[in-house]
């Protein structure tokens, strides 16, 4: 018997982006139980941006009670996740931004979850991403 | 005593300013941003005039809170939190008060400026908008003409800057040469608070007069 998963939401400026860090997400995670996932990507308009319209109502939609895990991009996306998360009542108790790289972040954050981890595990396993050297 | 229809005003102002200058703010934003500044702010500063109608906040605070919520889901690039951040903090810190005193502007601008800082974390010298608030709302103790003379200095003074911060912080030495965006519309918007305080010291005057 297992509790709700902890829902995650990819935060870019550009849609496509996140539709697609969301997509190898997914495809790398598969195997354990879906975990609630969506992107807020690009402006409401289509545009290259932030929207945060959008991010509320990501967080919202995959919001179980577990918690629901933020990755952001760049520049306004982590300002408007941050903004949004000093201001009560727009996003559901529990959201966290998390402090990794958006890609790497998402793969970890996903198979983590999907394995039922806590939100506190969820983070720190995205975050872990950051002591991955590449050269 | 300030009341909401000074900071109605105060963001009517602001817009004004924003649409009179998007021209500048988007040639600004060209070289070293990605050329959206002053249309951002545009339809930022024009839904808050919007929501301001729709439901108009009766104590200064509430004003200003209306006003950093609206910015932060409209503006669409980093200004959006930052100067809804600004607001927002401010109005928190004005509180549920009909009436407001020049002390209490001050402070609570002081506030909402330094939740900018922690925000982005920048501090002065990094152009950005820090580098006209900072200067800017400092001046407030002397003046409110002071404060949009310092703020506006001090966006001047980011020219000859190399950015740290943001998209023109990737270009490192070629941001050198360039006034900061952010910064210029930060003089703006504290040149339209110096304008309506103005325009309401010569209103008492003609109305003590009278």
């Amino acid at each position: 018997m297992t509790g709700p998963l902890v829902g995650i939401v990819l935060v870019s400026h550009s849609a496509r982006v996140a539709e697609s860090v969301a997509e190898l997400a997914q495809g790398l995670a598969a195997g354990g139980p879906p975990v609630p996932l969506a992107t807020a990507g690009g402006t409401l308009d289509g545009g290259l941006g932030t929207s945060a319209e959008l991010i509320v109502a990501a967080a919202r939609a995959v919001d179980r009670g577990a918690g629901v895990a933020l990755l952001a991009d760049l520049g306004s996306s982590v300002l408007t996740v941050k903004a949004l998360l000093a201001e009560e009542g727009e996003l559901p108790a529990g959201a966290l931004l998390i402090d990794a790289p958006f890609v790497e972040g998402a793969v970890s954050a996903l198979v983590t979850a999907s394995a039922g981890a806590d939100l506190a595990a969820v983070a720190a396993s995205a975050a872990e991403a950051y002591a991955y050297r590449k050269v | 005593m300030r009341d909401a229809e000074f900071f109605r005003r105060w963001m009517a102002a602001a817009t004004a300013a924003v649409d009179r200058e998007a021209a500048r703010l988007t040639e600004l934003d060209s070289p070293i941003g990605d050329a959206d500044h002053g249309a951002n702010l545009q339809r930022g500063f024009t839904a808050v005039l919007a929501a301001l109608e729709a439901d108009p906040p009766d104590h200064p605070g509430g004003v200003l809170q209306l006003a950093g919520r609206t910015l932060i889901s409209t503006v669409g690039g980093a200004s959006g939190p930052l100067y809804g951040t600004l607001l927002r903090r401010a109005g928190k810190e004005l509180g549920e008060a009909a009436e407001v005193g020049d002390d209490e502007l001050r402070r609570a601008l002081y506030a909402g400026v330094g939740a900018v800082a922690q925000l982005g974390g920048a501090a002065p010298g990094d152009k950005t908008m820090l580098d006209a608030l900072v200067p800017g709302v400092a001046a407030l103790s002397t003046s409110y003409r002071a404060a949009r003379d310092a703020a506006e200095h001090g966006a001047l003074a980011t020219v000859p800057l190399r950015a740290r911060k943001g998209r023109a912080g990737y270009l490192g030495e070629r941001s050198i040469g360039h006034e900061d965006p952010g910064a210029a519309s930060s003089a703006l918007l504290l040149a339209a608070l110096a304008d309506v305080a103005e325009a309401a010291a010569a209103e008492d005057a003609a109305g003590g007069a009278a």
